[in-house]
């Protein structure tokens, strides 16, 4: 498997690991029966326009070298984004600000995507 | 990393090509190049070559040189193993009915043609393993009919080493075929193994295990890749899948390779002098590791049946961690393992095999697979278990609670 040296970078020291505790949302995607968990934990606050904003954001990810790292890529992306933004966040971003993916993990970026989306509707 | 020696455990993949095989190759690159069907001194050179390198195999299986054809390696000897018989069989008697058996945790090149045939009507029997990996000896009675006409089951399994009972299996078909033949009845069983992964480590001897057909690879014994070949016991029926040039007495054909073949003749040599001593070794070292990893890591499954296994084997699944992510952090230490079988690592499935011995799909994700060779040290294995144990610690702990 050829990954990115910004993958391995991600694997080897992932940034926004661990839980939020009293976090104000929590989103679980995926099962492992297929291999992939990925669950997001939010806090949340309002900025001065008062909108919604993500203050912080951690996650907690069992899968492969690529489903943590998009993890971690993907806690960088939406870190102080309003909601607004956060919910525009693509598959296609992650996987550039990664530096690419092999194809058959193109599908766990889709994860990312999918575990902050679920956390933000929950909230 | 940069600094200190890599440390191969995946000798189930590939093992190094030892440096005396390596040396008998090179003359036959540049210098005794000629084609071995060419009657010129250039080509006689190269056939004389060949035919050593066919003696050394055939001592290897006891078997006779001219029961030997070369091969591309042991997934193109599966192929024309099944292909060939069953073609064969279907030229003679195109209406009846044929029955063939294998099992679940066959490797692909056996599976996939099989799968072939059943699509063309054939009928398959595959028949399941027990916990260890092994097939009931009383299940795969059963499940030979009066129309079974071919039979195929590996030697050793490649992700958990189990050992098949290849020789009782064989005693088995041959007071069968005693019994047809009594009877009357034209038709023969006929019996073949995959027996790529016991090449280095079990009995090969084709008398001995009843087999009328075996497929081998060089790269797995310490010599080259694109190399194999399948004993066919004389007298067995088989129709030639690549055809062209009439090599390897019209089954195999296409020009031999022969750097390949001289490199697999040495390599089975090597393989038969040093045997026990290396089995010895490896198993020594096997069982210090799996015996540290129990008792330094918390919830590992060990798949692989100690008692009933090559002793290269250490199939092995850290519950709670994922099998790739241990294997890419463990290859960033400069530590090279599996997870379930190479073949398998370009699609993301859980490896049948680990299903077939029970295994539930979160586990067999969790899978990584160590295979010994006999150039690993006991100095390597402590420096393994120095980093598996918090690198497994580590990868747990990124992951939810579920």
């Amino acid at each position: 498997m050829q990954y990115s040296k910004k993958v391995i970078e991600h694997f080897r020291n992932p940034h926004n690991q661990g839980r939020i505790k009293n976090a104000d949302a929590v989103g679980q995607v995926g099962n492992a029966a297929c291999g992939d968990v990925m669950k997001i934990y939010l806090k949340i606050n309002e900025n001065k326009k008062g909108e919604k904003i993500i203050k912080d954001i951690k996650f907690e990810t069992l899968g492969c070298a690529a489903a943590i790292s998009v993890s971690s890529a993907l806690t960088d992306l939406a870190k102080g984004k309003t909601l607004a933004q956060a919910l525009a966040i693509t598959k296609d971003k992650i996987v550039k600000d990664l530096g690419g993916l092999p194809p058959i993990k193109v599908h766990c970026s889709m994860l990312g995507v999918e575990a902050l989306r679920l956390a933000i509707n929950n909230l | 990393m940069s600094n200190i020696k890599p440390i191969y455990l995946d000798h189930s993949a590939a093992t190094p090509v030892d440096k005396e095989v390596l040396k008998i190759m090179l003359p036959y690159f540049s210098q005794t190049y000629g084609n071995p069907s060419s009657l010129h001194s250039f080509g006689q050179a190269a056939a004389a070559a060949v035919s050593q390198a066919r003696e050394n195999v055939a001592d290897f299986l006891s078997c006779q040189a001219s029961e030997i054809i070369f091969t591309s390696g042991a997934t193109e000897a599966d192929n024309l193993a099944i292909f060939g018989l069953v073609n064969a069989l279907r030229e003679k008697n195109p209406k009846e009915k044929l029955h063939l058996i294998t099992s679940v945790i066959e490797h692909p090149a056996v599976l996939e043609p099989v799968r072939r045939l059943e699509a063309e009507g054939v009928r398959v029997t595959y028949l399941p393993v027990r916990k260890n990996g092994v097939i009931n000896l009383e299940n795969f009675i059963k499940a030979i009919k009066d129309n079974t006409v071919f039979i195929s089951i590996m030697y050793v399994n490649s992700e958990i080493g189990a050992i098949q009972p290849i020789r009782q299996m064989g005693e088995v078909i041959e007071k069968i075929n005693r019994q047809r033949a009594k009877s009357g009845a034209n038709r023969k069983i006929y019996f073949h193994t995959d027996a790529t992964q016991a090449l280095n480590f079990l009995n090969c001897d084709v008398k001995y295990l009843g087999v009328d057909l075996l497929s081998l690879s060089g790269h797995k014994i310490y010599g080259p890749k694109g190399v194999g070949a399948l004993f066919v016991r004389a007298g067995t029926a088989l129709s030639g899948v690549q055809l062209g040039g009439h090599h390897e007495k019209n089954l195999r054909s296409g020009t031999l390779n022969v750097p390949g073949i001289v490199g697999l003749g040495q390599a089975i040599k090597i393989c038969a002098t040093n045997q026990k001593k290396n089995n010895k070794e490896i198993l020594k070292l096997r069982d210090k590791f799996i015996a540290q990893v129990k008792r330094l890591i918390p919830r590992v499954i060990i798949n692989t049946d100690l008692k009933n296994s090559t002793p290269a084997h250490a199939n092995i699944s850290f519950v709670g961690a994922e099998g790739e992510s241990i294997l890419i952090a463990l290859d960033l230490e400069g530590i090279a393992v599996s997870t379930g079988s190479a073949c398998a690592s370009a699609n993301l499935k859980a490896s049948p095999v680990l299903l077939a011995i029970g295994l539930k799909e979160e586990i067999a994700h969790s899978t990584i697979r160590f295979t010994f060779g006999k150039n690993n040290t006991a100095a390597e294995v402590k420096r393994v278990l120095k980093i598996l144990p918090p690198l497994v610690k580590r990868l747990r702990r990124l992951a939810p609670e579920l």
